[in-house]
């Protein structure tokens, strides 16, 4: 029953047993919690958390800020995605050639991604808060009212610095998969006379389509839940709004605002929309 | 791949859930409350009232040797309340925390987090005794009392006189009492004075940033009403709209930028003015040459009449604490008169008692810029203690950097939108 090598049992039991704790756990509890309308109260208190069928769903999905908040992710995600695999297959391609200080190059793409989002966000605040840094180099073309602060500018800026930030990563991952590329495919193209992009085009951009597929989904996760940024960046989630996620408008209604039945709601109806265009992703990616 | 799609997601979730996970076990009735040993208590972070705190907790331990208290500051967290109410959730939350926002008092409540200070003999007596009439604003619809009014830091105009002074402005009494005198005193910094901003309220998004630019003004304006009284929104009165439509004139004429500022303004010269209270004089002593004045009314008022937000902080008994007749004996030790004067002395904020100037008269001899907030502190209001307090003051919020900072609705329909749902809220049970 229990198979050859039950002690196998012993030593994946540590990892099922974080995943069920910190991941299956609350997963399936906050799908309870959404059917209820729950607040968190103190152990032991007598509270009535009556239960309320699928009223924290209708009330998500006739809700204006959640509206607001899944125009914005689509925003985010309409900039963020494209960008973040252009630019990084284009920059891991350059820096898989015998360019010269490759190892710094490497290094200094790599650090936005580990550096503290605090740090960061303050950098990005002193360079686009109005007049800052950036507003003084374009002069006369500095937006009115500023970056941050301008309803039609703040999601397109959070998507840039998004896509600054995870750069490094990407590019890594893209490196990685580079390698496996086979030689002999530059070396035909070059025999058939393919220039230096025709041989991108031809020979790197399909060899790359497994990463890009890995690259796609994980950009789609990451920005379909991206916080930081409306948290911090923009004062939460302004200007009125304008750059609310559904991952800060749980935040506020489940911690804030004690409402985590409705905030669960909102994370489940998340949870879905990101299944379905990962789906799409890879049906779309994936095929011959 | 499986693991990689749903880790972010669930993250998030974890978020949410994660607190309702904690467990333990809680006690309250009437055992815990005529229970007596050691207790553990949270006071602010601020450096004079961590002094305040470990004075009066030494003073304390000293006379009783079975009884002793343990104090700290605050968890840090993005806001007090956050770390509270995941405390009452955890059932980790001290005995004692010297830093209970009223507008907090309804969750915190509902969550059974909080004891009936009712409970305890003679409690509301007291309360009513130190407060005086304020003490029914910190009543709870249930009649009980879940908070000791504690300290209050009554918000006014802080400005900058050598400011003032460059840009030619009467330093000693600038025009500053209605709006069109403050609009137009902002408009003459912002020409002369070298600043960046004639006031820098903060624009963000938080639901508690209306408490330090609309409701002081609303306040003053309507001689001293909340923005909910009797379950019926008040803001959207003649009275609040006025309010209203004086910032949205502030923030159209770039007086009062629409970003948040890099530090403080007020402190780093970047602004003329600030709307604050005196627990800031520490933070600009030595940085701005400063004075105060009542916020601006419409038309103006006497100052001897106008009201203001009390930024008031609370002491809340938490449930689970399990020698809550020592609690209730520290808090009344460090609301004496006594303690309150040390207070006073340490931090420059006004203790919640009636008759400051005549209590403590020495302190206002040897500090008199402190006497107008001790004056101040007489008439001040609070946030209305109704069901769904955050959640109303966030809508509210909405509908003001829409209309007001960002001026991209009229205040009028934004005023009522936000009115229509702040009334079902606060019906809400």
């Amino acid at each position: 029953m229990l198979g050859e090598q039950p002690v196998g049992y012993l030593f994946v039991a540590p990892f099922v047993l974080f995943l069920v704790g910190i991941y299956a756990y609350p997963f399936f509890y906050s799908i309870y919690m959404s059917f209820y309308d729950y607040f968190f109260a103190a152990p032991g208190a007598v509270v009535d958390r009556p239960f309320v069928g699928l009223a924290n769903y209708a009330r998500a999905l006739q809700d204006p800020l959640f509206h607001l908040a899944i125009r914005n992710v689509i925003i985010f995600l309409v900039i963020n995605v494209p960008l973040t695999v252009v630019v990084a297959m284009v920059l891991a391609t350059a820096l898989n050639a015998a360019i010269p200080l490759r190892s710094f190059f490497r290094a200094a793409y790599y650090v936005p991604y580990v550096t503290a989002s605090v740090a960061a966000v303050g950098v990005w605040l002193w360079l686009l808060s109005g007049p800052g840094l950036v507003d003084r180099i374009i002069g006369p073309l500095a937006p009115n009212p500023s970056w941050l602060v301008n309803p039609f500018l703040a999601m397109p800026t959070i998507a840039l610095y998004v896509t600054w930030k995870g750069m490094g990563f990407y590019i890594l991952l893209y490196l990685a998969a580079l390698q496996n590329i086979a030689r002999e495919l530059y070396e035909a193209a070059r025999v058939d006379g393919a220039g230096r992009i025709r041989t991108f085009l031809v020979v790197t951009v399909p060899g790359l389509r497994p990463a890009t597929l890995l690259v796609v989904i994980a950009a789609v996760i990451t920005g379909a839940n991206f916080f930081t940024e409306p948290y911090l960046l923009t004062g939460g989630g302004g200007p009125d709004n304008q750059s609310i996620s559904p991952v800060f408008l749980m935040y506020r209604e489940g911690i804030e605002q004690n409402h985590p039945g409705y905030a669960s709601a909102i994370g489940l109806l998340l949870v879905v929309g990101v299944l379905i265009i990962s789906a799409i992703n890879r049906f779309a990616l994936e095929r011959e | 791949m499986r693991d990689i799609r749903w880790r972010p997601v669930m993250s998030a979730l974890a978020m949410v859930v994660g607190l309702a996970a904690c467990g333990g076990s809680s006690q309250t009735g009437s055992a815990a409350v005529s229970a007596t040993g050691p207790i553990q208590i949270w006071y602010s972070n601020n450096g004079q009232e961590v002094q305040w705190g470990e004075a009066m907790v030494a003073a304390w331990n000293k006379d009783h040797p079975n009884e002793q208290v343990t104090g700290q500051q605050i968890p840090a967290g993005k806001s007090s309340e956050e770390v509270i109410g995941a405390a009452i959730t955890a059932g980790t939350t001290p005995c004692l925390i010297y830093n209970t926002s009223p507008a907090s008092v309804p969750q915190f409540q509902k969550q059974g987090g909080l004891v009936s200070l009712s409970d305890f003999s003679g409690a509301a007596a007291y309360i009513e005794s130190r407060t005086g009439g304020r003490s029914s604003q910190y009543k709870s619809p249930d009649g009980n009392y879940y908070q000791m009014p504690w300290k209050t830091n009554p918000v006014m105009i802080f400005y900058n006189k050598d400011v003032f002074q460059k840009a030619g402005l009467d330093v000693t009494n600038p025009p500053l009492k209605t709006y069109s005198q403050f609009l137009s005193t902002s408009q003459t910094l912002m020409s002369k004075g070298g600043v960046q901003a004639a006031i820098w309220p903060s624009p963000t998004s938080e639901f508690f940033q209306p408490w330090f630019d609309f409701y002081p003004l609303f306040i003053a304006q309507s001689g001293g009403k909340q923005l909910v009284e009797s379950k019926q929104p008040q803001f959207d009165s003649p009275d609040g709209l006025a309010v209203a439509n004086f910032w949205r004139q502030m923030y159209a004429g770039s007086l009062a930028p629409k970003e948040a500022a890099q530090g403080d303004a007020f402190a780093t010269g970047q602004a003329a003015m600030a709307i604050v209270g005196p627990w800031a004089i520490a933070q600009y002593t030595g940085k701005v040459n400063w004075a105060a004045v009542p916020v601006p009314t419409k038309d103006g008022m006497d100052p001897g009449q106008i009201h203001t937000f009390s930024d008031q902080k609370s002491i809340g008994m938490y449930s689970s604490c399990k020698n809550q007749a020592t609690a209730w004996n520290f808090m009344k030790f460090t609301t004496s008169s006594a303690s309150d004067g040390q207070l006073l002395q340490v931090t420059g904020q006004m203790p919640m008692r009636t008759d400051l100037a005549g209590s403590y008269g020495s302190y206002f001899l040897t500090h008199p810029a402190y006497t107008q907030f001790a004056d101040q502190a007489s008439r001040t209001v609070e946030v209305p203690n109704v069901p769904n307090s955050v959640e109303m003051w966030q809508d509210f919020r909405t509908a003001y950097s829409t209309s007001v900072i960002s001026g991209s609705q009229s205040v009028d329909q934004a005023f009522k939108a936000a009115a229509g749902q702040i009334k079902t809220l606060v019906n809400q049970q």
